[in-house]
């Protein structure tokens, strides 16, 4: 059988960024893929009629734009139009919107209060401050602190030489800022729970660590570090749903002459005399390429996809270990009109943009303690949109696709594997939350699609259903994403390669893992790297 | 009566507010534009920019600037609150004074400028340009002091030019006359207070008006009606840029980045680097910055806001500011060509050591002429003195035009 220069296993956005670039530098590249439609977790599927959902993930922003210019994402039709603003509604009928516009998010957080309007500037100097710092290392391969190779010592200098660039008091709060609960950062800007509860929530969205928990605040710093069109901390929605994002980047991918095999998942990652050789796949084909590169989650690939007797122990034991906790459900609905939430009644222009239903970091943290005690919350934490007001693509006129995000979801409940009647009921759970705030909405649902980790696991393949393949802690991040030592996206066995949010910088629809990984691999073939460096921004 | 109502809920449908001098303006702008001042709606200019700057060299220009940031302090402890917070020493404001105030972060960087209107005993008015509430409220820990941002509680008005005297003299307003530069006094209007301080931002005579906004629309009225034997006219805020400039005063956002609002951190600047040093008072034992300022001071400054005078008459906006051997020290903050100083004029940003008064420098000017660009390098000189400082400014009682 033929054999390529390289194989890619799972046609995510990573998956099809990395195969799109390593096409692009010449390489015999096949993509394969364990669902008849390519994707991943950002996708756009029609599930009911003329519906369209983004099923998965719903909102772009983290999507690099060194990526999106250079794979020319624009010309293959991608279009991300930014929504601007989001709210966050009370149980009181009250509500607290942002809007582009700063002086009218001013005014609107001052009729809630007013010092903490004022503190507003300061807080987003300080969020911004950690977003200059982290956005200069999101193209970059993390150095290996343990390492004396000249590379790895330029970059922890590099690295060094901006840390210490801060200055000194930016270095104090540096520290503290990625060790701290988004509560207790919150505390120190703003006094008002609503204000708090609609900062905090950017700070658990895909975590499962509640509010309280430590490290909670570079969650949020991940969900304000990317932009549109310049405007950091913007997100939009990609016309056509997420699906345009991989559609684009495949379509580029085949362009440069990639080849694409959807439908079998690989059972096996071939390796031969410590060297990988390629690939058998469920339906019993093999594939043989010297390099194969794994976008799967890190437990997927090396738990359920080798031979353990390819690898160390140690390694595996790490694998294992790796935090990758679902804490996330999501419902996908189709609306047949536009749903009225008692406390929007008088302003529908928020209606556009991203809604969250909370108004505590009280009840924040007691949604979390529902996970811990291995049930979804009861009073869940939810963060929905309706693209279809802005994008006329995905839904019949006067119809709408409803993205609701629901937190949390555990992995497993009460310790036992979900059943269709508990995800029946967490639907419900969900649906009830939606209907308090907005009274016969239930009468609007044409269809719901309800997804609990266990679908996210079993359809797109996310371990235990964590949407960033990974926790985003300290403990996971920048060198030690995945694991110390393979933070470079080199596999333990010659010739493997990983690429996905599993890697730095981790989760969101970045495409950054999958575009670093294949400048490591251009550089181990001694070709010259086509992949983007970061723009800067002194 | 307050004018923009931040507890409705529908405040969003507008994002901006007509101020409580609106209808009037209203008239006066034939212009039909309209500029954003934070809530307030505010006028670029009514007809004609240089015509409304010339009122205000020549004659008597009328500003509305009460979008401008003001607060109320009192309270037991507001003169050491205040002394803590600002750099001056703010015991040598004495009731019915205003003074010119800065105030620093930890780092003795500046957060914003303003003027601390010592109204009555204990009582002071603080006006910035940025919003200060979570300054103050952080620095009000541990201290009894009441403080209220009354912006829109407080209709401005400031009356300005040679004229400006005569014509609130022609108001009535009884010994308007006698206040000094700095000095504040009271007036009965009818039927409320109306404050009147001997302070501006152009550099010349003139008059700050501060009423309820309930009587903001008679106040107008009555000032336009003794201003018109004294060639009074309204003023939008390009005329009032261009004053500001000649008198060499600093603009928070356009001449330094307010600490509290700056990403980078090298981006801020010390009193010193904008020649406010003279507001640094050494001999207070702790304010804001102290430390930092005590260091800069013994060990020197990165910068030095500088004012320029240019040769050639092209304005010098956005431009870069070389020294003589090409090498590039800093950059051009404000620019203009001063009709009144005739010269060519701006506010510039130099790496130290420059900036000394007296050294020469280069600046690199980009000009248009009918859509084409050509770029000069311009010989420059720093000079000491404001481009503009009439004897006007400082006599009491001024003479009436």
């Amino acid at each position: 059988m033929k054999k390529h220069d390289a194989i890619v296993i799972g046609a995510g956005h990573n998956g099809i960024t990395n195969a799109a670039f390593l096409a692009k530098a010449g390489l015999d590249v096949l993509l394969v893929e364990k669902n008849d439609y390519i994707g991943g977790a950002t996708v756009s599927r029609n599930l009911h009629e003329d519906w369209i959902y983004s099923n998965c993930s719903y909102v772009c922003s983290l999507l690099r734009p060194e990526i999106y210019r250079t794979l020319d994402l624009a010309k293959y039709g991608l279009q991300v139009v930014p929504y601007g603003g989001t709210v966050t509604i009370s149980q009181n009928g009250d509500y607290l919107g942002s809007y582009i516009d700063h002086d009218v998010s001013r005014r609107e957080m001052a009729r809630h209060s007013h010092r903490d309007a004022d503190a507003d500037v300061r807080y987003w100097r300080d969020i911004m401050r950690q977003c200059r710092f982290i956005r200069q290392f999101l193209l970059r391969t993390a150095p290996d602190p343990a390492s004396f190779k000249p590379r790895d010592l330029l970059e922890l200098l590099h690295i060094g030489r901006k840390f210490w660039g801060l200055g000194e008091n930016v270095i104090y709060d540096t520290m503290r800022f990625y060790t701290m609960s988004i509560s207790d950062f919150l505390d120190e800007y703003f006094e008002n729970p609503l204000i708090k509860a609609a900062h905090a929530g950017s700070g658990i969205i895909g975590s499962a660590l509640g509010v309280m928990s430590p490290g909670t605040a570079y969650v949020l710093l991940h969900h304000a570090m990317g932009d549109v069109d310049g405007t950091v901390g913007s997100w939009g929605f990609a016309r056509g749903g997420m699906g345009a994002i991989s559609k684009a980047m495949h379509d580029c991918y085949i362009d440069h002459g990639g080849q694409t095999l959807a439908g079998s998942g690989v059972d096996q990652i071939v390796v031969k005399n410590g060297k990988v050789t390629g690939v058998a796949l469920e339906n019993g084909d093999e594939h043989h390429a010297d390099i194969v590169v794994s976008n799967m989650t890190l437990p997927r690939t090396f738990l359920e996809c080798m031979d353990p007797a390819d690898l160390r122990p140690e390694f595996l034991d790490k694998c294992r270990n790796f935090k990758i906790r679902g804490s996330s459900g999501k419902l996908n609905i189709a609306l047949d009109g536009v749903p009225k939430f008692t406390a929007l009644r008088d302003n529908q222009e928020l209606m556009y943009t991203d809604m969250h239903l909370i108004d505590s970091i009280e009840r924040l943290e007691r949604a979390y303690d529902d996970w811990k005690d291995g049930t979804w919350s009861r009073d869940p934490y939810i963060d929905m949109l309706i693209p279809t007001l802005t994008d006329p693509t995905m839904a019949p006129p006067g119809k709408h696709f409803m993205s609701v995000f629901v937190q949390y979801v555990p992995p497993k409940v009460k310790g036992k594997d979900w059943t269709d009647a508990d995800r029946d009921a967490f639907g419900q759970t969900v649906m009830n939350q939606i209907e308090a705030y907005a009274p016969g909405f239930k009468d609007l649902v044409v269809h719901a699609e309800v997804r609990t980790p266990r679908e996210l696991e079993n359809e797109v393949g996310l371990t235990e259903g964590n949407i960033f393949q990974g926790e985003l802690t300290m403990d996971q991040l920048l060198f030690n994403r995945p694991i110390p030592g393979y933070a470079q996206y080199r596999g333990p066995v010659k010739g493997l390669w990983m690429c996905g949010s599993s890697n730095h910088p981790g989760g969101g629809v970045m495409a950054a893992p999958g575009a670093n990984a294949a400048r490591e691999i251009l550089m181990s073939l001694r070709k010259p790297s086509n992949v983007p460096e970061g723009w800067l921004d002194d | 009566m307050r004018t923009v109502h931040y507890h409705s809920r529908e405040h969003y449908r507008d994002k901006v507010f007509p101020g409580p001098f609106y209808s009037r303006q209203k008239a006066l702008n034939v212009n039909r534009e309209w500029s954003r001042w934070y809530d307030y709606l505010s006028v670029p200019a009514y007809s004609c920019s240089t015509t409304e700057y010339f009122a205000g060299r020549n004659a008597c220009a009328v500003f509305d600037l009460t979008p401008m940031t003001k607060h109320r302090i009192g309270g037991p402890d507001a003169l050491p609150f205040l002394n803590r917070l600002v750099t001056r020493d703010v015991a040598r404001i004495k009731p019915g004074r205003v003074g010119y105030a800065v105030w620093c972060n930890d780092e003795g960087q500046v957060i914003d400028d303003g003027t601390i209107f010592h109204l009555r005993e204990g009582d002071y008015r603080l006006c910035s340009q940025e919003h200060q509430i979570d300054w103050l409220m952080i620095n009000a820990l541990g201290f009894d002091v009441t403080i209220v941002e009354d912006t829109h509680d407080v209709a401005g008005l400031a009356v300005q030019g040679p004229t400006s005297c005569a014509v609130l003299k022609r108001m009535g307003l009884a010994g308007v006359e006698n206040i000094t530069p700095f000095g504040i006094d009271f007036f009965d209007f009818e039927g409320t207070e109306l404050t009147v301080s001997r302070t501006g931002y152009t550099g010349d005579l003139g008059y700050e008006l501060w009423i309820d906004p309930g009587h903001a629309e008679i106040l107008w009225d009555r000032v336009f009606e003794a201003g018109e034997l004294h060639n009074i006219r309204p003023m939008g805020s390009d005329a009032l840029e261009m004053l500001r400039i000649e008198a060499g005063f600093i603009l928070a956002a356009e001449d330094f980045m307010p600490a509290m609002q700056t990403v980078r951190p090298s981006h801020t600047r010390s009193p010193f680097e904008l020649g406010l040093g003279w507001l640094v008072d050494f001999n207070k034992p702790l304010f804001n910055g102290r430390k930092a300022l005590l260091t800069e001071k013994e060990n020197g400054s990165r910068y030095a806001l500088v004012k320029l005078d240019i040769e050639d008459n092209k304005p010098a906006n956005h431009s870069y500011v070389f020294d003589m051997k090409e090498k590039n020290i800093g950059w051009v903050t404000s620019a203009m060509w001063s009709p009144s100083a005739k010269k060519n004029i701006a506010l510039a940003t130099v790496e130290a050591p420059h900036g000394k008064v007296g050294e020469e420098m280069q600046v690199e000017i980009y000009y248009q002429r009918e859509l084409k660009w050509s770029r000069i390098m311009a010989r420059a000189k720093v000079v000491k003195d404001a481009f503009w400082d009439p004897p006007r400014r400082r006599q009491t009682p001024p003479a009436d035009y």
